[in-house]
């Protein structure tokens, strides 16, 4: 210890600021002698990595803070990239959480029997890649390649798709499509001839009227769309929010439409009803772009306002009054697409009504509506062979199409696991990153899938349900673990991201790269993978251009020039449909025997006793995939059931009792706490989707709240797409008794 | 008593109209201040007025409201309580001998005990202040729902919202003069 002289210890006891070593021991504390300082928590980096999120979708821009014990201490947002612009959702700045986690897979695991009794036996990498490159020729050699399937979710999933597509398969998935999103997408598509994709292309930031339907913006938590949501709201954007809930979004609204659920394509047909007579619709603009507007409003003749009250429980005078709103604000009148729309199968068509009404307000391309996006064109990987010839998918039961689904369909594949279902029968599965207990409908139907395979893989970070049903399972590093490929999605501005390691893998988890690399020698497929490492395929496809990734050191980002994106900056849209316009009449829907023009169908009615079940987001949690994340789990660690506060009470309900949900068709979940809240309507109980995880190798989420899963028995398909309308199940309540 | 006056008075305006209540400011203080399990020094609240279907709601993200006449600086037998730079009500660790009274005095229940021994809370993130940078939780936030500056300063960022937009504070009858304003 340095040495001391009177003269010093006087000061420190009068001044704010000083030496700090005085600062210990009863004696100086009391005398006051001890130094205000401003305490450093310490957790600044040493060193600062940009990279990418993955725990959603949305692939916000990152900067990983790594102290000198080589530990992540916080994630920040990267302001030099475009959808976060220095910004985080709770889930992103979670993400350490994941990395962390206790329950983490740590070696790989491989099925086998001892004593009579299934169990993982922990085993190299060696032996495990070898066991699932047998699996995988076996079923080749006995069933042709494409009785192999992949399941996918997340940004790492390509380098599987890879190997898939080398060893000879089409039979490749994500339930983010028939589960998700994929009937909006495909809407869309049949009436602009453009997806709204992910991100979408919706200009939330210029809109002066911004209407939700289905879409919980704020609790659904995409960064750029949240922060350009808040923007709106300065800049005086008035907000329709048609909503069986009381949402985040209703709650800053100036209309809340508390709409009885399945009915919004009743609600969407009187809008245009009113907008179409009374002339409120851009009529330059359709005469411009648009086909079918005599059809549009012949067909809608009879969808008055007062024909959709009596479907959607919303009063005569508010839908007139609401449908004038709505056009007041064009063509800054955004009607947002919504991201999960997989609901009631009749979703392309709700979808179609929601694209028609944004071409009614002349949206399409136009700021406030739909921008016209960019993206940073990085050349594409070649050096690899062609790919082997295949059967189409079996994706879909014998005997029946479904004529515009856009990818292969997730459930589809799973039900082809099923020996008879479909052309022909899956007899195995690789499943990364999408626990399928969870995402597909009909848990018994997946169970009955998983019994019948051959040979299974999954390929995860943690114990998920899934990885307890195959007979090999694969650890793979966190996204702040590993490289992946660059991001280079479409946006008002194109630009390239760069996902890098921020500290190495941890235990003997392997980054997806690696993985699929290792299995594809084992296979025979070495000339697929021509790269030595993630970061040589960047840099491969860097090189083409004069590039590299010393490009991406500074930010980890790289801009494209900015390009007009508007038809306001004189940029002309182009509708990719087969006429080159929109269509408001569908030409292709009805050549496939559809209805050209969105029809609605009343959705069905529970049983007595029983609730429509809704399901949807909270901020802090993206499903099953972050429920075990502790650090997350400090602001929300469980489900609770909403209901509204009369309905509560006539059922004899109390806020905060526990009960379990008994389905239709008697499958249980719970125990749920319930919600007493006037915030939803009597009709229907509303839980956040990702809890109820029965996997107990999730230690933390295990026997937390209910799982919404569980009580999709039954989905209804979209005819047009093939998606699985999920939001036909009905529970009761039943009180848990006394143990 | 109060606050001596300084050069700087630090305050945040807090925007009710824009958060969404996401919770991200609570998870950025923790992780930046590695707040212990069980703990948080800002959190959200969603006030929801009216019976169905006739709702009006108020998010909040709160905290401390570093209040220029600070009960719990009054309440510190010790004087680890204290005004710091800008105003700022600072906890000394070394000071504190976890006796609770500030904890007690506090109308915003803004304090808690760390399982360290001292009492803890907000420090508007002054080591990042220090420093030039934003707090945490103004820093992440996506919906920039908090403004924080220098209320001596008319033509910061702060002053200019309260100066044109109408606001409130948390218990005004407490008379604790806060620095923490909700934008309305």
């Amino acid at each position: 210890m340095m040495a001391i002289s009177r003269r010093t210890f006087i000061q420190a006891g009068s001044a704010a600021a000083g030496a700090t070593v005085l600062g210990v021991g009863p004696a100086t504390q009391w005398f006051g002698l001890t130094p205000d300082v401003v305490h450093n928590p310490g957790t600044e980096g040493v060193k600062v990595v940009p990279s990418f999120c993955e725990l959603c979708f949305w692939k916000c821009g990152i900067l990983a803070h790594v102290n000198g014990e080589g530990r992540v201490t916080k994630i920040e947002g990267n302001p030099a990239h475009p959808l976060s612009q220095g910004k985080l959702c709770p889930r992103g700045t979670g993400g350490t959480g994941l990395l962390y986690d206790p329950d983490r897979l740590r070696q790989p695991l491989v099925r086998v029997e001892r004593k009579g009794q299934q169990v993982f036996e922990p085993v190299s990498w060696e032996a495990a890649l070898d066991k699932v490159a047998e699996g995988m020729q076996r079923i080749k050699q006995r069933h042709g390649a494409e009785a192999f399937a992949l399941f996918k979710h997340g940004y790492g999933g390509d380098w599987f798709k890879r190997l898939m597509k080398a060893y000879g398969t089409p039979n490749i998935t994500h339930p983010s499509y028939a589960q998700c999103r994929g009937s909006r997408q495909t809407a869309f598509e049949l009436t602009f001839g453009n997806g709204v994709g992910s991100p979408e292309v919706t200009d939330i930031e210029n809109a002066r009227v911004l209407t939700l339907i289905g879409s919980h913006l704020g609790e659904n938590m995409h960064n750029t769309q949240v922060q350009e949501f808040a923007r709106a709201i300065e800049r005086g954007a008035q907000i329709v929010a048609v909503d069986p809930r009381f949402s985040t979004a209703a709650g800053k609204a100036r209309y809340w439409l508390p709409i009885k659920p399945g009915t919004d394509t009743a609600l969407l047909l009187a809008w245009m009803h009113v907008i179409l007579e009374e002339g409120l619709y851009d009529a330059a603009y359709l005469e411009q772009h648009a086909l079918g507007l005599d059809k549009l409003k012949a067909h809608v003749a009879d969808k008055t306002p007062g024909w959709a009250y009596t479907h959607t429980g919303i009063p005569t005078q508010t839908i007139v009054e609401t449908a004038r709103f709505v056009a007041s604000g064009r063509p800054a009148s955004l009607i947002h697409p919504g991201r999960r729309t997989a609901w009631y199968g009749t979703d392309t068509q709700r979808g179609r009504a929601i694209a028609i009404m944004n071409a009614l307000m002349g949206n399409w391309g136009r700021k406030g509506g739909f921008f016209m996006p960019n993206s940073m064109g990085v050349a594409k990987f070649t050096g690899e062979p062609a790919y082997p010839e295949h059967k189409h998918a079996a994706d879909m039961p014998k005997g029946v199409v479904y004529p515009f689904a856009g990818s292969v369909l997730s459930h589809g594949l799973r039900d082809a696991s099923i020996p008879g279902h479909a052309e022909y029968d899956i007899k195995g599965w690789m499943v990364y990153g999408t626990n399928l207990l969870q995402a597909l409908p009909d848990q018994n139907k997946t169970l009955e899938a998983l019994k019948n395979l051959e040979f299974s893989v999954a390929i995860d970070v943690l114990p998920a349900e899934i990885t307890g049903w195959v007979d090999v399972v694969l650890p793979e590093a966190t996204y702040l673990e590993r490289y992946d490929d660059l991001h280079t999605p479409g946006w008002r501005q194109g630009f390239a991201a760069l996902r890098q390691p921020v500290v190495p893998p941890m235990y003997e988890s392997k980054p997806g790269w690696w993985i699929a690399k290792e299995i594809g020698k084992r296979l025979g497929l070495d000339a697929y993978f021509p790269f030595d490492s993630a970061e040589d395929y960047i840099q491969q496809r860097l090189a083409k251009d004069g590039r590299s990734l010393a490009d991406f050191a500074e930010t980890g980002v790289l801009l494209d020039k900015a390009s007009p994106c508007y038809i306001e900056d004189g940029l002309a849209p182009v509708f990719g449909t087969p006429s080159g316009k929109i269509e408001l009449y569908s030409q292709q829907m009805a050549d496939a025997g559809l209805a050209p023009l969105p029809d609605y169908e009343p959705p069905d009615e529970p049983p007595a006793g029983h609730f429509r079940l809704l399901f949807g987001r909270a901020p802090t949690q993206t499903f099953g995939r972050t429920v075990n994340n502790r650090f997350l789990g400090e602001v929300m660690d469980t489900n609770v059931l909403w209901m509204n506060v009369r309905t509560a009470k006539e059922q004899g309900l109390k806020h905060g009792q526990q009960v379990m949900l008994v389905n239709q068709d008697g499958a249980k979940t719970g125990p749920i706490a319930i919600k007493a809240t006037q915030r939803i309507r009597p009709d229907c109980v509303y839980m956040v989707h990702g809890y109820g995880q029965r996997a107990k190798g999730l230690k933390f989420t295990h026997g937390k709240g209910a799982s919404d899963s569980a009580m999709v028995t039954r989905s209804s398909i979209d005819p047009a797409m093939g998606g699985t309308g999920m939001n036909n199940n009905f529970v009761r309540v039943e009180r848990l008794e006394a143990v | 008593m109060g606050a001596p006056k300084r050069e700087k008075r630090y305050a945040m305006a807090m925007d009710t109209k824009k958060c969404v209540a996401c919770s991200a400011c609570v998870l950025a203080c923790k992780a930046e201040n590695q707040v212990p399990e069980g703990f948080c020094r800002d959190w959200i609240v969603e006030e929801v007025r009216g019976a169905y279907p006739n709702l009006k709601a108020e998010n909040r993200s709160e905290r401390c409201n570093h209040c220029s006449d600070a009960p719990c600086v009054d309440a510190c037998p010790t004087g680890a309580s204290h005004y710091a730079e800008g105003g700022v009500v600072l906890v000394t660790h070394d000071k504190c001998t976890g006796c609770k009274a500030c904890v007690a005095s506090c109308p915003y229940d803004a304090r808690y005990v760390h399982p360290e021994g001292y009492v803890d809370k907000c420090t508007f993130c002054l080591h990042r202040v220090k420093e030039g940078k934003l707090p945490a939780c103004v820093t992440v936030c996506p919906t920039s729902s908090l403004t924080f500056g220098d209320l001596n300063d008319p033509e910061s960022e702060i002053s200019k919202l309260l100066a044109s937009r109408d606001h409130k504070v948390l218990h005004p009858e407490a008379g604790t003069n806060p620095n923490v304003f909700f934008l309305s």
